[in-house]
């Protein structure tokens, strides 16, 4: 077990670092450079550009600038962001419950949903049920999501009415009530994608286990249908699906970006997209970092709960 | 060498996949015509038809800006500048399906190499590669290929480059997989034995009794690379205006849903035919060449 905890901890820290150069280096490297903001501003000379770069250390060698960051980083202190000086951290932190509730929500629907149509694919099988879900799950799987998103916009906030077309909560109104409203349409829209992919992995999954000896014999000691189904079949089939959710952490990240980018969603992806436009090199740093602990973790997370789900599963 | 090199005229061809039962088993499925036929269809309309249209993608007439589909000769309307939009239409699937393309060919040959090298030799070149596989599929790809596109020039053939470094982990997986069986079988000692290189079992001997996995994954990376391409771009740092892309043609849609919901659903449903064909020929090879799949 010690063995594993290590060996985990070793390997994403080789993970995040790897990540930090390539990011640190790329958008360091790149022309233009972190003063390009200042460089626009009227009246600037070079002169004032020299001294804003040496005030900000960015006269030194790329590796020592790195190292530097990299030291800091390790500390707790992330740097500042060019927009409006606050730590890196408290804008992440400020940030993040957005994409947590969004990226929470959205896995509670798809995990639902999907185990749903996966296990009554794989009992139906080759049913006309089971068909439309494999064609369903294969054109989910292609529709992009941000366009799934804007004509869910056009739809249900445009056409009929029925729901906010973006933002959070309604200022002035922040009810609970007001924030679910809201929450709707984007965690559907994110969710999309994820219940095609859930749905086909808890087909296989549910398949795996159907011929099993432990069900036949739940079968025949006489227990009657839906308890074999919940507590032989889905049960023993959701135990790779723990993996699975770890899996998938990257790709659900990556849907919040865009999800958020779509409904003017306060979270984590617009700050990205947003740091972007603005040459905010720290906060871009910041949130490179942020989301490749958060896939370490995940992941580590997924193992450990595998291994608790799954007595037969040792760690090391 | 030279009793190797007699060899190949008896020696069936790698794309022997294509031949007999698994061709008639593809042609049977009928999603993976479905998939087929829209694909040579879209790809056809757009590389032809160009041609039929009075306007090209470029040209501006600011009195027909906004007008709806099947306005006099713009079949599927104008853009916020008054182009027709079936024009950029085309072109951008020109670039789109071409990024997506040339992106699979170079992925599917990184994954290949990297996946036959780690099989091949297994041991610590097989750990220390499957490492790195495992750690640029562990991480959101999205964000680094983001930065990448915003801090470097974002030409399409740049976008085809940084799309293709972030696609490469699934085929080098399953190439991994399928060589680790065969470097261990006998005619790969046979080959060894007479005296063959290592790159030469590598690409003549194993490589063509992995074709059909390979075949597969590929297909299934042209549907992901031309929707990573659409993302990049629909953010704005993809394939850049006045150059239309499916993506960069929904930049700017969102701003005028309520107006001209066109203008976003036409590109939208390019976007989702493409993909979707390629996902639906994927399954059916899958189907044809797999042996394994459970289905």
């Amino acid at each position: 077990m010690l063995r594993f905890l290590l060996n985990r901890v070793l390997q994403g820290a080789v993970l995040i670092l790897i990540v930090s150069m390539i990011g640190f280096f790329v958008i360091n490297l790149a022309p233009g450079g972190p003063l390009s903001q200042y460089a626009m501003t009227p009246g600037m000379s070079q002169a004032d550009l020299d001294r804003i770069a040496a005030q900000m250390g960015l006269d030194r060698p790329l590796p020592v600038q790195y190292l530097d960051w990299l030291g800091n980083m390790l500390i707790g202190d992330w740097g500042n962001s060019y927009r409006d000086q606050s730590p890196v951290l408290d804008v992440v932190w400020r940030h993040m419950w957005a994409t947590l509730l969004l990226m929470g929500t959205s896995t509670v629907i798809s995990v639902a949903l999907g185990t749903l149509v996966g296990v009554l694919g794989a009992l139906k099988r080759y049913s006309i049920f089971d068909y439309m879900a494999t064609v369903g799950a294969m054109i989910a799987l292609s529709i992009p999501t941000f366009w799934f998103g804007l004509v869910a916009i056009f739809i249900f906030a445009l056409e009929l009415g029925w729901l906010p077309a973006g933002s959070m909560y309604t200022v002035g109104d922040q009810s609970l009530g007001d924030y679910l409203i809201h929450l709707i349409m984007p965690s559907i829209v994110l969710a999309l994608v994820n219940v095609a992919i859930w749905s086909r992995y808890m087909r296989a999954a549910t398949l795996d286990v159907i011929d099993q000896d432990y069900v036949r014999t739940a079968k025949a000691k006489g227990l009657p249908h839906l308890r074999v189904v919940s507590a032989h079949i889905v049960r023993n089939a959701l135990i790779p699906m723990i993996t699975l959710a770890g899996l998938q952490l990257p790709t659900i990240i990556g849907g919040a970006l865009v999800t958020e980018t779509v409904f003017t969603w306060p979270g984590l992806g617009r700050l990205f997209i947003d740091s972007l436009g603005y040459n905010d090199y720290p906060v871009i740093m910041g949130l490179l970092m942020f989301s490749a602990i958060l896939t370490v973790i995940g992941n580590f997370l997924a193992d450990v709960g595998v291994a608790l789900a799954d007595p037969r599963i040792r760690l090391g | 060498m030279s009793a190797i090199s007699d060899a190949p005229a008896r020696r069936p061809s790698p794309l022997r996949v294509f031949t007999g039962p698994r061709m008639r088993k593809f042609m049977r499925h009928r999603l993976a015509m479905l998939g087929l036929i829209m694909i040579v269809g879209l790809t056809l309309t757009c590389f032809f038809g160009p041609y039929l249209l009075p306007y090209d993608e470029l040209y501006i007439d600011l009195r027909a800006r906004f007008s709806p589909p099947l306005t006099e000769n713009h079949i599927l309307g104008t853009d916020p500048l008054g182009r027709d939009i079936a024009a950029r239409l085309f072109s951008a699937g020109q670039i789109s399906l071409t990024v997506g393309f040339t992106a699979m060919v170079l992925s599917t040959l990184i994954g290949t190499v990297i996946g036959l090298v780690a099989g091949y030799f297994g041991g610590w070149t097989r750990t220390g590669l499957m490492r790195i596989v495992d750690a640029f599929l562990s991480f959101p790809s999205i964000f680094l290929m983001l930065t990448l596109a915003a801090f470097l020039q974002p030409s399409p053939t740049m976008i085809t480059l940084i799309i293709a470094v972030t696609s490469w982990m699934e085929v080098a997986r399953i190439v991994e997989a399928e060589v680790r069986g065969q470097a261990s079988r006998d005619f790969t000692a046979a080959a060894r034995m007479i005296g063959a290189p290592h790159w030469w079992i590598m690409l003549r001997e194993i490589l063509p009794n992995v074709t059909g996995p390979i075949i597969v994954a590929a297909t299934l990376t042209v549907a992901r690379a031309i929707l990573l391409e659409a993302y990049i771009s629909f953010l704005g740092y993809g394939i850049q205006p006045p150059l239309p892309s499916w993506g960069n043609m929904l930049n700017n849609a969102q701003q005028y849903l309520e107006s001209a919901p066109w203008l976003a659903i036409v590109p939208g449903v390019a976007i989702t035919m493409a993909v979707t064909s390629f996902n639906f020929i994927g399954d059916g090879l899958r189907d044809a060449l797999d042996a394994r799949s459970v289905k």
